[in-house]
């Protein structure tokens, strides 16, 4: 049961392939608002999955889903998340298809049904935030790894979610561009994130706790500190 | 992948509205397309060039372009001369090459390098992106330019995959040869090539999804008709209409 300040409630989730062991197995999670929490796991230990079905790109074949204080099943019930939840791909070439770096950024406050002036204004308090000014009208496909990823991350941003869901922010950047998220990340303690990444160090600067989780099942929060705070399949978090 | 080595300069023609581009590129490539008769489309090949000539564009890499079109229009060369019936007009050994065969022959090789050129000059001076606004400003259908954008948007990152694969298999001496497992190994590459597309597309559409896509792509940008664009188009316009009526002038008086 989610309480007031729960913002997404998975219970006993069941998800998995056809002819392999399921991925996730009666997996059950809670995250509530001004949490930061790290998420790992081995490869194929069912993240990447769980980051979908919270956006309801995956339905689960079982299990109970209550987002934003209300039970999500169909596809409609996931509009309204989508709004709210910002989710960063793995890959940045997933997620940027439009011309322009402003066209891109606009994309989702249009869909939002700001103007286009107000699209322009956020547009250009994303770059700088990220410290991107002036890359307006640079093209998508024409950006460096880092570039994409920093642009990834404002296209996400720029709809303003309440929580942002972050599949490997940092894979395959420098140390310079993962400084900039991390200080992107630290800037606002109001931030709600959920962020995997096999990055220990990252990790550390840029959550609170972190769950940990093998063969489908929840298998324990540490605290960035390396403290076991709770063990088990059902999880509450403590603060 | 894409060049766009055109797109890049500062000429008149460079400057010009892209809409106005499309809309007489269009409508010449039509004009000189049906058009039938030779006095017409050896006037018409003049509009072109004199626009080459004002892009500024780089001569050998016209050429080139020019040159793979017409590795295919010398095949019609070998045929049609002596294939189509008419009067005779030259022979070389046995065949008879007829005069109306030579005159198709060489109108079919006029009409695709004028049209070609005409896009080079037309089309190619502006970014994709540029003109993937201008038809939307046209009122093309919003599909036809999604599938147009995201051909052109994905065949960039697609190339990449395939060059990935290509260099996964050199780095484990994988030589063609005229053998089976050089085919099984190709075959395999676009198999997997097709999967990974089906897959980033999946990827794609559900970024898209996740930032609220209704269906609806939007234009941050307008475009402005100078005063430039006016006069350049009146005067693209009225050397169009020209055509027409050398075409078919007497037909409608």
């Amino acid at each position: 049961m989610g309480t007031n300040n729960s913002l997404i409630h998975l219970e006993e989730i069941i998800f998995g392939y056809p002819s392999r062991p399921n991925v996730l197995d009666k997996f059950s999670f809670t995250f509530s608002r001004g949490e930061r929490v790290g998420l790992v796991g081995a490869n194929g230990s069912g993240k990447t999955t769980l980051f979908h079905i919270i956006m309801g790109l995956l339905k689960p074949h079982d299990g109970k889903i209550e987002i934003l204080g209300k039970q999500r099943d169909k596809e409609s019930d996931f509009r309204e998340v989508r709004e709210r939840i910002g989710f960063l791909f793995q890959d940045a070439d997933d997620q940027l298809f439009c011309p322009t770096v402003a066209e891109d950024i606009a994309f989702g406050p249009l869909n939002l049904g700001k103007t286009h002036d107000q699209a322009r204004e956020i547009v250009r308090e994303t770059l700088d935030i990220l410290g991107l000014t002036g890359f307006e009208d640079r093209v998508t496909y024409n950006l460096s790894g880092g570039e994409k990823k920093l642009v990834s991350l404002a296209t996400v941003i720029a709809m303003k979610p309440e929580v942002l869901l972050l599949d490997e922010p940092t894979t395959g950047l420098d140390e310079e561009t993962t400084e900039r998220i991390i200080d992107f990340l630290n800037s606002n303690s109001d931030f709600s994130y959920i962020i995997i990444s096999h990055d220990r160090e990252f990790l550390e600067r840029t959550t609170q706790y972190i769950h940990r989780i093998k063969d489908g099942k929840m298998l324990d929060t540490v605290s960035s500190q390396g403290v076991i705070m709770k063990t088990g399949n059902t999880i509450r978090t403590v603060r | 992948m894409i060049g766009e080595e055109f797109a890049s300069g500062d000429s008149y023609i460079h400057r010009l509205d892209p809409r106005m581009k499309i809309l007489i590129a269009v409508s010449y490539a039509i004009v000189i397309a049906v058009s039938d008769k030779l006095p017409v489309l050896l006037c018409g090949l003049f509009f072109p060039v004199v626009l080459v000539a004002i892009a500024r564009l780089n001569m050998k890499k016209v050429l080139f372009r020019l040159l793979i079109v017409n590795g295919f229009i010398f095949l019609l060369w070998i045929f049609l001369p002596f294939t189509y019936p008419g009067k005779p007009f030259f022979s070389i050994g046995p065949l008879t090459a007829s005069w109306e065969g030579t005159v198709y022959a060489s109108m079919i090789t006029i009409k695709s390098n004028a049209i070609i050129l005409a896009s080079i000059v037309l089309l190619a001076t502006s970014s994709i992106t540029t003109l993937v606004h201008a038809l939307k400003h046209l009122y093309v259908p919003e599909k036809l330019i999604h599938i147009f954008f995201f051909c052109y948007r994905y065949i960039h990152v697609i190339h990449l995959e395939y060059l990935k694969l290509t260099h996964a298999m050199k780095i484990r001496c994988f030589t063609p040869k005229t053998n089976m497992h050089t085919y099984r190994t190709y075959a395999y590459l676009v198999g997997i090539l097709l999967l990974r597309s089906y897959d980033r597309s999946q990827r794609v559409y559900d970024a898209m999804l996740c930032r609220g896509f209704k269906g609806k792509f939007w234009m941050l940008d307008h475009f402005e008709l100078k005063k430039s664009d006016m006069v350049s188009g009146s005067v693209m316009t009225l050397y169009i209409i020209g055509l027409v009526i050398l075409q078919w002038g007497r037909i409608i008086a």
